[in-house]
C-alpha cells in the first residue's frame, strides 16, 4: 500500500494542489460553479490533450516539437471537410483526422530514427513544414465544425435517471478529455507496447539487449503523439466551431505541464494523469489572477516561478527519498 | 536441445572478421564450443574480444565469416534473434531498466517469472520483491538478476562477460556452482574474465584471443597459466632498450604525490604507491580494475571514498577539478574529447589552462600567450596546417594538443591515461621523449598504459593494480611483457606498497 502510495506521490501532490487551488478560486469568486467550471474545462482541453501527446514521447526519450503545427493540420482539415458535410460524413472525417494524426507522427518518428539526427532538430524543422502544410489547406482561420461535435464539449453531464444536479457540475469536455485519454492510452499502458515506450526512454541500450526493437517502439511513440495532436486540433476545431491554421501557444504550455506533471524530459518516468492535473493547475492560477485582476505580464512570470519552485521541490524530495 | 550428433559443436564460428573504416578489430577470430563445455574466451586489452561478442551477441555484424549455432547459420541482427537462436548473453553492464520493476523488466524479456525466482534463490538473493524498481538495487543484486534472467531462458550457449567484476565473493562462488551445473546438464557457456583462479575453476578450455585473431585454443589443466600469458602476447614482444635510466637519486625525500589506502567507487579498493619527482611511474591493470576510478579521483572528477591523497607531504582532497589543478595534478584523460574544445584552434586549446584562472580575470596577456604556444608546439613538433579546428588533426596530433597545453603551462604533475591509445608509432615516441624530458626537469608523472610493452620505454617503474588494489611493484627494468602480464592478472599476487 505504502508502495503504491509513494510511486504515484507526486500526482497524488498535484490532485492536492488543484483541490486547494478550487477551494481558493472559490474564495476569490464566490459565483464560481457550474458555468466556472464548464469555461474552465473547455479552455484546457486542447492544452490538456497537446500535454498528453508530448508526455507520451517524452516517457520514450523523445520530443516533439512540431506538436501544435500537427494540431494546426488536424484543424484546418476537419474545419474544411466538414464544411457542409452529414452527420455521418462528419463521423468519418474525425476517423480520417485521427488517422492523419497518426500519420504525421509516423513520419516525425521515422525521420528521427532513421536520420539518428538530434529528435529536437528533425521535430523543429518539421515544425515548419506542418505549419506550411497547415497554411496552403486553410490560409485563414475558417471551415466548420459539425454541432453534433460542437455539443460535445459544451455544457455539464446529464445522464438519464439520474438526478441533473448530481451530474451537471461535471463538465462535458472534462469526460470528453478522459474518454480519450482511457481510450488511447489504457490499452497501450497495459500492453508490452507502454512497457517497451518506457523501457527505451530509460535506457535504449538496456532495452535493446533486452530484446526491445528500439527503432520501431519509438517510431510508435511519436505516432501516438501524432494522434493525440490530432485529438487536440479536433478539440480546437470543435471550441472555436472553425479550423485555426496559425497554432495558439500549445507546444511550450505541453512541455511545461509535461515538467509539471512529473514526466522526467530525460525519458522513462511519468504518468498521463500528472501532465493533466498541471494543465488545470497552470489554467486554474491564469484564471485566479486574472480574476484578481493581476497585470497579465505578471501572471506569466506567476505561472513560471510555480514550475520553477515544484519541480525543485519535487527534485529535493527525489534525493530525500534515495538516501534512506 | 535438439536431438544431433554428440561431437557436432552447440557453437561454431569461423574466420570472423570486422573492420570499423581503417581500423581493423577482428581479422581471424574463431571459437568451437561443444556441449556441455565452458570455454574461457581470453585476450590482451585491443585484442579484439569485446568486437568478437558484440558479433556473437549480434550486436554487430561480421564483414567476412560466419556463426553457426548448432549447425544452422546463425546470422543474428539483434540481441532479440541470437536469444532465439539459443544464445543469451549477460553482458559486463546491466542490460535491465533502471525505471521499471523487478516484474516488468521480465514481462519485457517474456522471462518465466518462475523459473526466474529459482534462479534468483539459488544465486543466493533471497529479500528480492518483484515491485522493487532496478534502479534502486545495487549492482551486485543486478549482476545476479541479469544471470537469472538469462539462465530462465534455457538457453543452448550462455555467454558471460565478466559476470564476476562487480561481485562480493560468496556470490562469486555461487555463480560458479551454478555455471558448472549448467555445463554438467549439457548447457555451454562461454566465460570471460582477467580471473585465472576463476577460469582454473570453472573452465574446461581457452580460446586465445590476439590482435584480432584466435591464436589457439587450449585445455585447462594446471600450470597453463604461463602457457595462456605467452599466448596472449605472441612471440615476438621485441625486447626495446630500457629508454630511461632509473634516477635512483630522486626517490629520496618527501614524495610528490603518496597514496594510502585509497578507495573509490565499487572497483578500487586499496591502492597505495608513492610517486616522486623526476619519476615516470607506470600503472598496469586489465580494463576495469580500479585505474579509471584511481584518475577520477587524483583528478578532481570523483570523491574517494577511503584513504588519504598526500601533495609534498600535505594531505589534500578535490572537490572539483580545478582544486588538482591549483594543487599541480594535471590530468590528460584518454578520450581526448573529454580535453579539448573540437571547434576551436590549436592555439586556443593550448592556451586554455593558462587563462583558465580566476585570478587571471581581465584582458589576456597575450603576448606572453603566443610565445608560450610557440613553444610548446615546436617542441611537440604538432603538425599546424589544420590548426584552425582541433577536430581536423589526427588522433595523434589531438593527443600532443593535451599534453603540450600543460608543458606549456609548466608542470608539477602530470596524470596520463593511456596517452597513445590508437596513435602511430612515430607519435608515440615522440610522447615518450616528451614524457621522459618532463620527468628530467623534475616533473613526477603518472602514466597508465593499455600497451605493456610501454613500461620499458616511458618508465622507471610500475604498479600493477588488479582487483582494486596494489598487487606489485615491478622496476622497469624488470618489466618484460610476460613478467606485467602475470603481474596483470594476478598470478603473482603479494600484497606490497610501493
Amino acid at each position: 500500500m505504502t508502495r503504491i502510495l509513494s510511486k504515484n506521490i507526486w500526482t497524488l501532490g498535484l490532485a492536492a494542489l488543484l483541490a486547494v487551488l478550487l477551494v481558493i478560486t472559490k474564495l476569490i469568486q464566490p459565483d464560481f460553479g457550474v458555468s466556472g467550471l464548464d469555461s474552465l474545462g473547455r479552455a484546457a482541453l486542447p492544452f490538456a490533450l497537446a500535454s498528453l501527446g508530448m508526455a507520451v514521447v517524452v516517457i520514450a526519450g523523445g520530443i516533439d516539437l512540431s506538436l501544435a503545427s500537427m494540431m494546426a493540420v488536424t484543424s484546418v482539415t476537419a474545419a474544411t471537410l466538414m464544411d457542409g458535410a452529414s452527420d455521418g460524413q462528419s463521423v468519418l472525417v474525425v476517423l480520417f483526422v485521427l488517422l492523419l494524426g497518426a500519420a504525421m507522427g509516423t513520419v516525425n518518428g521515422t525521420l528521427v530514427v532513421v536520420s539518428r539526427v538530434p529528435d529536437i532538430v528533425v521535430t523543429l524543422s518539421m515544425l515548419f513544414v506542418w505549419q506550411g502544410t497547415a497554411l496552403l489547406i486553410l490560409n485563414a482561420p475558417g471551415g466548420a465544425a459539425a454541432p453534433w461535435l460542437r455539443a460535445l464539449s459544451v455544457g455539464g453531464v446529464t445522464l438519464p435517471f439520474v438526478p441533473e444536479a448530481l451530474t451537471v457540475w461535471l463538465p462535458k469536455s472534462v469526460v470528453f478529455l478522459f474518454v480519450c485519454l482511457a481510450v488511447v492510452w489504457l490499452p497501450i499502458r497495459r500492453s508490452k507496447l507502454g512497457l517497451m515506450f518506457y523501457a527505451v526512454g530509460s535506457d535504449a541500450l538496456a532495452a535493446f539487449r533486452s530484446g526491445v526493437p528500439v527503432g520501431r517502439t519509438k517510431i510508435a511513440a511519436y505516432a501516438v503523439t501524432g494522434l493525440f495532436a490530432a485529438l487536440g486540433g479536433i478539440a480546437v476545431t470543435m471550441s472555436t466551431g472553425i479550423g485555426e491554421p496559425i497554432p495558439g501557444p500549445y507546444l511550450l504550455a505541453a512541455v511545461a505541464a509535461v515538467v509539471l506533471g512529473g514526466v522526467v524530459l530525460g525519458g522513462g518516468r511519468g504518468g498521463l494523469i500528472g501532465p493533466v492535473l498541471a494543465v488545470f493547475i497552470l489554467r486554474l492560477v491564469r484564471m485566479d489572477l486574472t480574476l484578481m485582476s493581476v497585470d497579465p505580464n505578471v501572471t506569466t512570470i506567476v505561472e513560471g516561478s510555480i514550475m520553477v519552485v515544484v519541480v525543485m521541490f519535487g527534485g529535493v524530495v527525489a534525493m530525500r527519498g534515495r538516501r534512506t | 536441445m535438439t536431438q544431433q550428433e554428440p561431437s557436432a559443436p552447440v557453437l561454431d564460428a569461423q574466420g570472423v572478421s570486422k573492420r570499423f573504416s581503417a581500423v581493423v578489430a577482428l581479422r581471424d577470430a574463431s571459437l568451437v564450443l561443444n556441449r556441455g563445455e565452458v570455454v574461457a574466451l581470453m585476450g590482451a586489452n585491443g585484442a579484439g574480444k569485446s568486437t568478437f561478442v558484440k558479433i556473437l551477441t549480434g550486436a554487430l555484424t561480421p564483414d567476412t565469416g560466419h556463426v553457426l549455432i548448432r549447425g544452422k547459420d546463425a546470422h543474428v541482427t539483434s540481441p532479440a534473434e541470437a536469444r532465439r537462436s539459443g544464445l543469451v548473453p549477460v553482458y559486463q553492464e546491466p542490460s535491465l531498466i533502471p525505471d521499471l520493476d523487478v516484474a516488468d523488466n521480465l514481462r519485457l524479456g517474456n522471462t518465466p517469472v518462475e523459473a526466474f525466482r529459482h534462479w534468483v534463490n539459488a544465486l543466493g538473493i533471497t529479500a528480492l520483491r518483484m515491485d522493487d524498481m532496478i534502479g534502486r538495487l545495487p549492482l551486485a543484486t543486478l549482476r545476479i538478476l541479469d544471470l537469472a534472467r538469462a539462465l530462465a531462458a534455457e538457453p543452448d550457449v550462455l555467454l558471460l562477460d565478466e559476470m564476476t567484476a562487480a561481485l562480493p565473493t560468496d556470490l562469486v562462488a555461487r555463480v560458479l556452482k551454478v555455471a558448472r551445473e549448467q555445463a554438467d546438464a549439457g548447457r555451454s557457456i562461454i566465460y570471460i574474465s582477467h580471473r585465472f583462479a576463476e577460469i582454473a575453476a570453472l573452465c574446461d578450455r581457452a580460446t586465445v584471443l590476439r590482435d584480432g585473431a584466435t591464436v589457439g585454443s587450449v585445455k585447462i589443466e594446471p600450470g597453463i597459466e604461463e602457457r595462456i600469458v605467452e599466448m596472449m602476447l605472441g612471440a615476438d614482444h621485441p625486447q626495446t632498450a630500457v629508454a630511461a635510466k632509473s634516477l635512483k637519486a630522486a626517490s629520496q625525500g618527501t614524495p610528490r604525490l603518496a597514496l594510502r589506502g585509497l578507495a573509490a567507487g565499487s572497483r578500487l579498493n586499496d591502492v597505495s604507491f608513492d610517486l616522486r619527482q623526476g619519476e615516470v611511474l607506470g600503472v598496469v591493470a586489465l580494463e576495469g580494475q580500479g585505474q579509471d576510478e584511481l584518475f577520477d579521483v587524483l583528478a578532481g572528477n570523483r570523491r574517494a571514498l577511503a584513504g588519504t591523497v598526500a601533495i609534498d607531504g600535505q594531505p589534500a582532497s578535490f572537490r572539483h577539478p580545478a582544486d588538482a589543478i591549483a594543487s599541480g595534478l594535471t590530468f590528460v584523460p584518454g578520450d581526448r574529447s573529454h580535453a579539448l574544445l573540437m571547434s576551436r584552434s590549436v592555439r586556443e586549446n593550448i592556451a586554455l589552462p593558462l587563462v583558465a584562472r580566476l585570478s587571471n580575470w581581465g584582458a589576456i596577456p597575450l603576448r606572453d600567450e603566443a610565445t608560450r604556444v610557440t613553444a610548446a608546439i615546436e617542441r611537440l613538433q604538432i603538425d599546424t596546417r589544420a590548426q584552425g579546428e582541433v577536430r581536423r588533426l589526427s588522433g595523434g596530433n589531438q593527443q600532443k594538443v593535451t599534453i603540450a597545453r600543460w608543458i606549456a603551462k609548466g608542470v608539477r604533475t602530470l596524470l596520463l591515461f593511456d596517452p597513445t591509445r590508437g596513435i602511430d608509432i612515430r607519435t608515440k615516441r615522440q610522447i615518450y621523449a616528451l614524457v621522459r624530458d618532463l620527468a628530467a626537469q623534475g616533473a613526477a608523472v603518472l602514466f597508465y598504459t593499455s600497451e605493456l610493452s610501454e613500461i620499458r620505454l616511458a618508465c622507471d617503474r610500475a604498479v600493477v593494480i588488479f582487483n582494486g588494489r596494489v598487487v606489485d611493484v615491478i622496476d622497469a627494468a624488470d618489466a618484460d611483457e610476460p613478467t606485467l602480464m602475470r603481474a596483470a592478472y594476478g598470478l603473482t599476487e603479494k600484497e606490497r606498497t610501493a
